[in-house]
């Protein structure tokens, strides 16, 4: 395997993490992956990372149900067995809508919030039994991790990084 | 300081004697005599039936009381139930000017109460983010106490100048011969109508009047104890609020209708007047920072507004479907009546409204990034507010004109006339003190307010 060596800068504070996100995006390295406890407002902003399409997957997802829903209860009250149940008007489904909303509600919630969820698992690649991927235990805790991709001049780089108030800063290849 | 644009102060001034001229035109024409609604009818049979139409099953239960009376006279034939007929389509004639001006006064009315409500709740909830927009909200609450004094007198003149055009509980004729109306005599009667009405419009403007002077002494003093005395005062309106709003919709729309109750009614026209006020606000908000005259208002404000007006459209929905849904699964005949006239008669109206509120606003304010963009909020400010406009038309009309509605020169000149008067009150209200809260404990966050 290609080895990929990559600089690990530790930090105590949020706030310090944000300036050192900002003056390595100025002085145009790239950021692997920052490795945070806690979630830091304006970080994916700092980062330059790309809005999450989450919300249109989930209106989609939404969608979804609601079509299920209608197709279900047209097919069973209405086309399959249209019993008068208690009076009430199985002659088409617009008549009887009243009656499936309810249902019609719930099925498009359980769709975009479940599957939804299931899409965020995904593209996270989280699942039980999956190996935890983490620099250093610490970054669970108290201290944020990031990391910065190594092309050329490591020792400009470690300067650079240690001089935006890491508090410990070590070369690592990631490729073991 | 706002200064009231010479432009916008003539246009308001435009729209009501535009809406006072239609008003008073439509009152002059609206009394027909016997003969006329004969030919009328005549004229309606001939034109849109092709004629041999039974006049006396054109009757319809939008005045209950009539219509049963109606019924009574039909066994015995002839004469008799077509003259009954004519007269009740001659009451729904003239009650339509009454039912439009008191639709087009209520509707306004609404709007500033349910800005009221609002900026109480922003008061009690020391919300972070609305500061900056309190003058606005104080601007527009003026509209409370004219407003609804101005509907409090038509729906009284209603029924002591006009010949009981909106309330049939208060013609005593009509209590006569309805045991119903009899039994809820207690509570619907002119005089406890008058009474309630006066207690809850002062209620409400007490409130209003020492929330604004709080809020002005609050600009100029040294510590916070205006601001306690407002978050008070907004605790204590609020629970007085919720009482009072309940029962004013009971007196001034459900009894309309005296035959008819629903439960959960007055929180139905609360969701109504709620998300109009707040769309209201929006919108005067978009206007003025437009104008210059708002800048510390960013779009993260204008964000929140947008999803509140999309909340509250949607528990609009909620409460406007429960009701409905409720009533046409049992379809108990002494409740779903009111919803049998609506389908039938104002098929469009009632359909179309939940589209406007509740389709429209879903798909339109969706998504976050139009919510940001003030043309979009605009826009659908409209279509929500023209919504809420028919939400009040459906509650009134059916049981006044029946079906005889149409939205003309009465309804029209109507909403000028009150539509003027809002827009002159609030504009003047607005000029009346900085636009900005000066030394809120909040209106630091509500500068920096970042969404």
């Amino acid at each position: 395997m290609e080895s990929l060596k990559v600089i690990q800068a530790m930090y105590t504070d949020d706030d310090v993490l944000m300036n050192a996100v900002k003056k390595v995006k100025a002085e145009k390295h790239h950021i692997e992956e920052i490795y945070t406890p806690f979630p830091v407002h304006g970080l994916d902003k700092a980062m330059g990372l790309a809005p999450t399409r989450i919300a249109i997957a989930a209106f989609m997802y939404g969608c979804v149900g609601l079509t299920v829903a209608i197709l279900m209860m047209n097919f069973i009250m209405i086309e399959d067995w249209p019993q008068n149940i208690g009076g009430k008007p199985s002659f088409s489904y617009l008549e009887n809508m009243p009656a499936f909303v309810p249902i019609m509600f719930e099925l498009t919630v359980f769709f975009a919030a479940h599957l939804m969820v299931i899409t965020f698992y995904l593209r996270s690649r989280m699942w039980p039994f999956k190996e935890a991927e983490n620099p250093d235990p610490r970054t669970t805790d108290d201290h944020f991790c990031m990391q910065v991709a190594v092309s050329g001049n490591e020792g400009e780089l470690k300067e650079l990084l240690e001089g935006t108030g890491a508090v410990e800063v070590k070369l690592v290849d990631l490729a073991h | 300081m706002y200064t009231f644009s010479k432009k916008l102060k003539t246009f308001s001034l435009a729209l009501m004697v535009i809406g006072l001229v239609g008003v008073i035109y439509s009152f002059s024409s609206s009394h027909k005599s016997f003969e006329q609604v004969e030919e009328i009818l005549a004229h309606e049979a001939d034109g849109h039936h092709g004629g041999g139409h039974d006049v006396a099953t054109v009757e319809d239960a939008s005045h209950d009381a009539h219509a049963t009376d109606a019924h009574g006279a039909a066994d015995a034939h002839g004469g008799d139930a077509h003259k009954k007929h004519v007269e009740h389509v001659q009451h729904q004639i003239a009650n339509r000017p009454w039912s439009a001006l008191y639709v087009a006064a209520f509707f306004f009315m609404m709007i500033a109460l349910g800005v009221l409500a609002f900026y109480a709740i922003q008061f009690a909830a020391q919300a972070g983010w609305s500061p900056v927009l309190y003058r606005v909200m104080e601007g527009i609450t003026a509209y409370v106490l004219p407003g609804a004094v101005i509907v409090l007198l038509i729906a009284i003149a209603s029924g002591t100048i006009g010949h009981y055009n909106i309330f049939i509980w208060m013609d005593p004729d009509v209590v006569a011969h309805d045991k119903l109306i009899q039994g809820k005599a207690g509570w619907l009667n002119l005089v406890g109508f008058a009474v309630r009405g006066l207690i809850f419009i002062a209620g409400w403007s007490l409130y209003r009047h020492f929330a604004r002077k709080f809020s002005i002494a609050q600009d100029n003093a040294d510590d916070n104890r205006y601001f306690k005395k407002s978050f008070r005062i907004s605790a204590a309106f609020l629970v007085f609020y919720i009482y009072t709003e309940s029962m004013m919709s009971w007196d001034w729309i459900m009894s309309v209708d005296p035959h008819w109750f629903s439960t959960l009614f007055g929180w139905y026209v609360f969701a109504s007047m709620f998300v109009s006020g707040i769309t209201v606000i929006a919108l005067i908000t978009i206007y003025l920072k437009s104008k210059g005259y708002l800048e510390i208002v960013n779009d993260s404000h204008i964000h929140d507004l947008a999803k509140f007006m999309f909340g509250i459209s949607v528990f609009w929905t909620y409460l406007w479907f429960s009701q409905f849904m409720l009533i046409w699964y049992s379809n108990i005949p002494e409740e779903v009546t009111y919803f049998v006239t609506r389908i039938e008669d104002y098929n469009l109206p009632f359909f179309g409204m939940v589209v406007m509120n509740f389709l429209f606003p879903l798909l339109l304010l969706m998504n976050s990034d139009y919510k940001r963009i003030p043309w979009f909020v605009v826009m659908a400010g409209i279509v929500i507010l023209c919504g809420h406009y028919l939400d009040v038309f459906n509650m009134i009309m059916p049981a006044t004109v029946g079906d005889r509605w149409f939205i003309g020169v009465p309804e029209i000149s109507s909403i000028l006339l009150f539509g003027g008067l809002f827009t002159y009150v609030v504009f003047t209200a607005l000029t009346k003190a900085p636009l900005v809260v000066n030394r809120n404990p909040f209106i630091k966050e509500s500068e920096q307010y970042h969404y």
